[in-house]
């Protein structure tokens, strides 16, 4: 900022300034700087075994063009090109029925539904606690440095075994990894709701004392309405928390289905297109969930009056 | 909470939860006295150890009903009858694994609530040296996490519940002091090469590259939204890929970890340099500083509570990288490697020891971090108090 205010003159120079004098530009430019690199990196990367096979071929003085298109349209790359990757997401999605075990959509369907799950409990403890919390010194005290230590623990770890020991006693299916995507996306909303109920100031509370207002009232009519944009976003923590523990917690389960077990058995079987459409398909899905979230708190604040 | 709407909640108190507590010992003492405790129709009168822990309860109990030594002292004692109460019950549960009937459920109930009694006591304690408050606000969280271990122990030794789905905390420290050297090695593999080589350098180049990129504005308008959106990705689905890159050994690990470090720290980086007021800056220019004096002597200063708030999300996030990586492939040693194994083997005890581990690894390594914090950024209002 120091140096823009500094040099006034550079910019004025420079005859694309208004275009990317923005967010949007830049963002582009980077995006496909992004893209750029990965061409370049997947084409140096698969150079190696490319020459590996010309060699067995007996096939001499290639020329760079044609290795170049060679290394993009390997079967099993060591880095999959970008366009090889959308091909086989759009594959697996809109060409195959979405009831098929091949189907990306399938598996994004398995992996939301546990997200979505353990989001929505994560969310409700996460609250529960919080109102706990702030109401009790006692909660404070004694519970608020567990739940801040609890995260410290690596609890992804513990994911396999939840898993597996559910399954011993017979509970299976979406329940154990919702478990885990509660344990990773509560703690957000706890932290957030705390610090937003707590966040009216004295003058309000004192101006709700005045009033008489019990605790309850002063609960609904000023914590809660003041918490609001706290809770959205934690809640956008917490759903992308979500998603990595629905997406780790389907990989003890043996690969059965999700996008979790498309990442393992497409390292098992060396598929790296499998592994990174899988990984772009997540992407998407974190980057939509969050964006719905948003979409929802802008909703929700303009009918409130707060936007900010 | 600011010390106003504590007051004014505590005027407003309607539930009084410590006589509620006490009122509630009596209760589960009293059906504690009326059910049988054990399975072959064992009363409490015929195990002479319970007996014992059912009468101290029920004084401790009436006692802060009828409102007598309703001060330390009395706290104290009924802290110590809580501990002893605890150590019979555990003792005598080892003794009839698997038979506990109602009446032991009561008795560990009471022992429970006159727990919390004592922290709710604890919590009112008006301390007026600050080490003394400090060793109280340690206390309540310390005997909170005690108690959890006290009814874990009690109720998986008291139903029977099977090894393979739950052991109890005494044969998890068993299997953990008898199996140090293959927890050390797997330690060390995994946290002392993957996880400190990834944090260290993922840090460090985000770190640098954050300074980079804030010289250069048209990059920090470019990569902070994408920043931001690759933060909230499911980034730990690397791991695969990274583990067929750079092979089973921890660097493919240390890879994930820096990966996963990097975007967190870059973001909090750049928005922590752009934290410094206008007037600071201007102070600095009136001062003929440059770029490297202000970046040295205001905007990095200014920028640690961010970068520290990076590092502390990042302890965490790279202890998870690494054992998340291991599940894709490792040579057989490893935290996430041996976890793997022995649940496909239902040592669940020898699991639950190496989260044991890794619990006091994350909690050490974040430990660390903030201790540094608070020696960095001692000028910050949220240390100074």
């Amino acid at each position: 900022m120091t140096d823009t205010a500094l040099t006034p003159s550079r910019s004025s120079l420079n005859p694309f300034s208004g275009l990317f004098s923005g967010t949007v530009g830049p963002v582009i430019v980077v995006v496909a700087a992004i893209l750029a690199i990965w061409y370049i990196a997947a084409v140096a990367l698969n150079t190696p075994f490319q020459e590996e096979l010309y060699k067995r071929a007996d096939l001499t003085d290639v020329p760079i063009s044609q290795l170049v298109t060679d290394t993009l349209a390997q079967e099993r790359p060591v880095l999959p090109a970008p366009h090889q990757v959308i091909v086989e997401i759009w594959n697996t999605t809109v060409e195959k029925k979405i009831t098929s075990k091949r189907s990306l959509v399938y598996h994004s369907g398995i992996t939301l539904s546990s997200t979505l799950l353990g989001f929505l409990i994560g969310t409700t403890l996460g609250i529960l606690l919080a109102v706990g919390i702030v109401h009790s010194q006692v909660l404070d005290k004694s519970l608020m440095p567990w739940v801040i230590s609890s995260q410290t623990i690596p609890i992804l770890a513990i994911a396999p075994m939840i898993i597996v020991v559910l399954n011993a006693v017979g509970i299976s299916g979406l329940l154990p990894k919702a478990m885990i995507s509660t344990y990773l996306s509560f703690f957000p909303v706890t932290v957030g709701m705390v610090k937003g109920l707590r966040s009216p100031e004295i003058m309000h509370m004192d101006l709700m004392h005045t009033y008489s207002a019990s605790r309850l009232q002063t609960f609904w009519k000023l914590r809660l309405p003041y918490a609001v944009p706290y809770l959205f976003t934690s809640m956008k923590i917490g759903m992308a928390a979500s998603l990595v523990g629905a997406i780790v917690g389907e990989l003890p389960t043996g690969a059965v289905a999700g996008l979790g077990a498309r990442l393992l058995a497409g390292s098992y079987y060396g598929q790296t297109v499998q592994i990174w459409s899988a990984l772009i398909m997540a992407a998407i899905l974190a980057g939509t969930l969050v964006a719905l979230i948003g979409l929802l708190e802008t909703l929700t604040l303009k009918r409130m009056g707060m936007v900010r | 909470m600011t010390p106003s709407t504590q007051a004014s909640t505590t005027a407003k108190r309607r539930i009084d939860m410590a006589a509620l507590l006490a009122w509630f010992i009596v209760a589960m003492v009293i059906a504690g006295l009326i059910f049988p405790i054990f399975k072959p129709d064992l009363g409490v009168m015929d195990v002479p150890r319970l007996s014992v822990c059912l009468v101290i309860l029920a004084i401790a109990g009436v006692r802060y009903e009828l409102g007598f030594m309703r001060n330390r002292i009395g706290d104290v004692v009924l802290g110590l009858v809580t501990a002893v109460a605890a150590w019979l019950l555990i003792a005598t549960a080892s003794n009839h694994a698997g038979d506990a009937k109602a009446g032991f459920w009561a008795l560990t109930a009471a022992t429970w609530a006159s727990a919390w009694l004592f922290v709710e006591r604890l919590a009112t304690w008006k301390v007026g040296s600050p080490f003394a408050r400090r060793l109280v606000n340690l206390a309540i969280p310390a005997i909170f996490g005690i108690t959890l271990l006290v009814i874990w122990q009690i109720v998986v030794t008291g139903a029977g519940v099977p090894k393979v789905l739950l052991p109890a905390p005494s044969e998890i420290w068993l299997r953990l002091t008898s199996s140090v050297p293959t927890l050390w090695a797997d330690f060390r593999q995994t946290f002392l090469k993957a996880v400190l080589a990834g944090y260290v350098i993922g840090c460090g180049s985000a770190f640098f590259v954050a300074i980079l990129v804030d010289r250069i504005p048209f990059l920090r308008r470019g990569l902070l939204p994408v920043g931001n959106l690759v933060s909230a990705l499911p980034i730990i689905g690397v791991a695969p890929i990274m583990v067929m890159w750079f092979g089973f050994d921890w660097p493919s690990k240390a890879a994930v970890v820096i990966i996963m470090t990097f975007f967190p720290m870059l973001v909090n980086t750049v928005s922590g340099l752009a934290a410094s007021h206008a007037m600071q800056r201007d102070l600095m220019r009136t001062y003929a500083s440059s770029y490297w004096q202000t970046l040295f002597k205001l905007r990095l200063p200014m920028a640690m509570p961010f970068i520290f708030n990076a590092l502390k999300i990042n302890s965490t996030l790279a202890l998870i990288g690494a054992i998340v990586a291991e599940f894709f492939g490792t040579p057989i040693v490893g935290m996430g490697f041996r976890i793997s194994t022995e649940v496909g083997r239902m040592n669940v005890d020898m699991v639950w020891a190496e989260i044991a581990v890794a619990a006091l690894a994350g909690s050490l390594f974040y430990g660390a971090v903030a201790l540094l914090e608070r020696a960095v950024t001692f000028w910050h209002p949220s240390i100074r108090g």
